[in-house]
């Protein structure tokens, strides 16, 4: 192979190559490789704290760690996961790349404010490594009262301090993507038109904007009952530490649906791409989208029918429940229906969607079984529980943000990853991934309780199991690191359009040029036109 | 999909829009949609404590109604007061810039936030009077109220403090942006007419938080 010297065009990685250009850039593009950076960061972070636990779960006896470690690691684990990787997970990093693409804008609406939800992540997440160091919190990510404001004893204020400021980095990047996506829209891209990411990330932005101020303001109120001592869940006083669960999952609830849409988004564009296909029941889809972020605030109650709420409000928190699974019904069975006697091939983020589909159905189903009262008192607060949102949020969620990183990874960077690499990493996620928790179902079943260092030893075969997956797990997530990085210097020329895909992202030069597009594009077609033969004339 | 901007364009204007905006119109727009998304946010930020205060009041009515009659309802009165006519010079100031009158511009925003300021300080001597009655159950003070509702009264306190002062801190943040307004105004910055009714929008709702926080706090005791 003979080196040409070529002069790539002038895009967006290559304007400026100094650290302040990034650290001052309003380019979305750039902003999204900021987030991509941090929540990286926060991914192995967490991860570092799960690999000790379940190091500590291979057998039965406490003997890596002291139950107290063990309460500040999964606390770290939760908070590092939930607040700083998977909450701006997908939103934050292909959300802000891709949507001014995929609608056809130059920049999001608010490119400024876009920079600094960006900083307000960055000094959330001073405040999350000062509170590590500091030493830790034992309450768990859910910061339960009357523990975490009179008795805990470790950095709670530190810890809820950083989630209120990572909270308002969320609320801002919401409000950009609602306003992108109203105002900003090219010439003849109707509402729809969108792509299903683009509906996915707006769903996602409503519930970032009207659920994560109750999160702040619920946080903020056990702040200050630690700070200057006031009491309102405070037990003596009359304070209901219950009022502050009720709060707590107002917001956490739609929270689980902000790491499991933008997922569905992105898993509704790679299955058409590599089905070759129009998606199956487009209007479905997107209003399935809206119907799980609206519903989704209805929900809450489920997670307290053993809190000593009134039988009455579980029985119509269950059916709730029940209710809000018919829409992810809906796009599980169209995402079927899609491959339908379609054009399947298997690329890597081919191989993570159909990962993503399989382990979803399971994490959704089972958690219509947590939503019935009676089972619920069964499993609740056992490792069926922790299973069951490990299916939505690492199978689900973390499946499709690979997904994703490596469907678009050709167009954020200009080069292609191995494609065989990706492929080995993507079977070894799913591998060790069901390795991990398929165990944690039966565990959980079998009444081992979520959040102890030590279990009996009829339990040990089944965590062991568990722990070995998780090997198996880390192996896989650290792959992409390697090839991902090897890619961006020694990977082959993607090309504006390596799959042959649709949708304006992809009539762009790979890397897009700093303001996207050379001109406007002006759209006069329904999505996923993949059925329709492409004439040359045709844009994309 | 329509969206039609209360905000209108000035014919005459050579102001270019920020670069990732077609037009001026698209830019305005998109400002005003941003701070009404925002302040649902902002609502669903308040509601939160509403909606825990609401559960105590109803717990505990006797004891909040034995609460709430310690408050100064005078000077929460004439705060009322005193905001609801600073949204009246905010409105004012609205109409000023649309009309493009620089001077009455600069007059209402700074009788805007003169009136904030007052408002702020008459909740400061509220504040001390409390504190000198043994109200204000913070950083470990004394907390003094006659029994038997000695302990849901401290409940009440909590929530006073907290309302009013992320109120407070919520004006506070609005007085400052009605003066940086009025600084855009003197020194007549593009833009100007979005720009001030942007701040306004927000001006208007932190009025209207205090709507809601006023009988929830002060009223609680005379609901006849």
């Amino acid at each position: 192979m003979t080196t040409v010297p070529i002069t790539l065009p002038k895009n967006y990685l290559n304007q400026d190559y100094t650290l302040w250009s990034w650290l001052t850039t309003i380019d979305h593009k750039r902003i999204a490789w900021l987030y991509l950076v941090s929540i990286t960061f926060f991914f192995f972070l967490g991860g570092a704290a799960a690999t000790v636990m379940r190091l500590e779960l291979a057998t039965a006896p406490g003997d890596v760690v002291e139950s107290e470690t063990y309460n500040r690691l999964f606390s770290l684990h939760g908070i590092a996961m939930v607040w700083f990787f998977l909450v701006p997970s997908i939103p934050a990093t292909l959300g802000n790349f891709l949507l001014p693409l995929m609608i056809g804008a130059r920049d999001m609406a608010f490119p400024r404010l876009n920079l600094l939800s960006w900083y307000l992540y960055a000094i959330a997440g001073v405040f999350a490594l000062t509170m590590v160091i500091a030493g830790g919190v034992d309450t768990g990510w859910t910061f339960y009262t009357p523990y975490s404001s009179l008795f805990a004893n470790g950095q709670v204020v530190l810890a809820v301090v950083g989630i209120i400021v990572a909270g308002f980095s969320s609320i801002l990047t919401g409000l950009n993507f609602i306003v992108t996506v109203h105002k900003m829209r090219a010439p003849g891209l109707t509402w729809m038109r969108l792509p299903l990411f683009v509906w996915a990330q707006y769903a996602t932005a409503i519930i970032m904007v009207l659920a994560t101020p109750v999160l702040a303001i619920t946080l903020l109120m056990i702040a200050l009952e630690r700070i200057l001592g006031i009491g309102i869940f405070d037990p003596k006083m009359g304070g209901d530490p219950v009022l502050f669960q009720h709060l707590f999952w107002f917001y956490s609830h739609p929270a689980v649906y902000i790491m499991i849409l933008p997922g569905m988004g992105v898993v509704s564009e790679i299955i058409t791409c590599f089905a070759r296909k129009h998606i199956f029941g487009y209007d479905g889809m997107a209003f399935a989208l809206l119907a799980i972020a609206l519903i989704g605030f209805l929900v809450w109650g489920h997670h307290m029918f053993v809190a000593g709420q009134s039988v009455y409000a579980s029985v119509v928190f269950s059916l709730l429940s029940f209710i809000v699974a018919v829409p992810s019904g809906i796009k599980v069975f169209n995402w079927a229906a899609t491959l339908y006697k379609g054009s399947v091939s298997f690329e890597t983020p081919m191989l993570y969607a159909l990962g993503f589909v399989g382990l979803f159905t399971i994490g959704g189903l089972t958690g219509v079984t947590v939503a019935s009262t009676a089972v619920d008192v069964h499993v609740h607060d056992t490792y069926f529980v922790i299973a069951h949102f490990h299916y939505i949020m690492v199978g689900g969620m973390v499946m499709a943000y690979f997904g994703g990183l490596h469907f678009w990874w050709p167009k954020m960077t200009g080069r292609m990853y191995p494609d065989v690499w990706g492929r080995i990493a993507a079977i070894t996620i799913f591998i060790g991934f069901n390795l991990t928790f398929f165990p944690q179902f039966i565990l959980g079943y079998l009444g081992m309780p979520r959040r102890y260092h030590t279990y009996p030893d009829e339990f040990e075969l089944l965590n062991a199991l568990s722990s070995a997956g998780a090997s198996i797990l880390a192996a896989g997530y650290l792959l992409p690191l390697a090839y991902l990085l090897y890619s961006l210097r020694w990977g082959p020329m993607a090309g504006p359009n390596p799959w042959d895909a649709r949708g304006l992202e992809w009539t762009t030069p790979s890397p897009p040029p700093e303001h996207n597009f050379d001109r406007i594009p002006i759209v006069t077609q329904k999505p996923y036109a993949y059925d329709v033969p492409k004439r040359d004339s045709d844009p994309a | 999909m329509t969206y039609q901007s209360a905000i209108p364009t000035r014919p005459d204007t050579l102001e270019q829009p920020a670069s990732q905006f077609d037009s001026l119109a698209q830019q305005h727009q998109a400002d005003t949609l941003g701070m009404w998304v925002f302040l649902a946010s902002e609502i669903l930020f308040f509601g939160g404590m509403f909606m825990a205060y609401t559960v105590y009041r109803t717990a505990f009515p006797a004891a909040f109604e034995a609460a709430s009659g310690h408050l100064n309802l005078g000077l929460g009165g004439i705060n009322t007061a005193i905001l609801l006519t600073s949204s009246l010079t905010m409105t004012l100031a609205d109409d000023a810039v649309v009309a493009r009158n620089r001077r009455a511009t600069a007059i209402w925003l700074a009788l805007t936030a003169l009136l904030g300021t007052i408002f702020l300080a008459i909740k400061g001597i509220e504040w001390r009077e409390e504190f000198r009655e043994q109200l204000a159950p913070l950083f470990g003070r004394p907390f003094v109220f006659p029994e038997p509702h000695t302990d849901q009264a401290r409940l009440f306190f909590s929530f006073y403090f907290a309302l009013t002062g992320l109120h407070a801190l919520h004006l506070l943040i609005g007085v400052v942006l009605v003066l940086v307004m009025l600084i855009f105004t003197l020194r007549d910055a593009p833009h100007l007419d979005a720009k001030v009714i942007i701040a306004g929008l927000y001006w208007h709702l932190v009025d209207l938080i205090w709507v809601f926080v006023f009988p929830l706090l002060y009223l609680a005791a005379r609901h006849g």
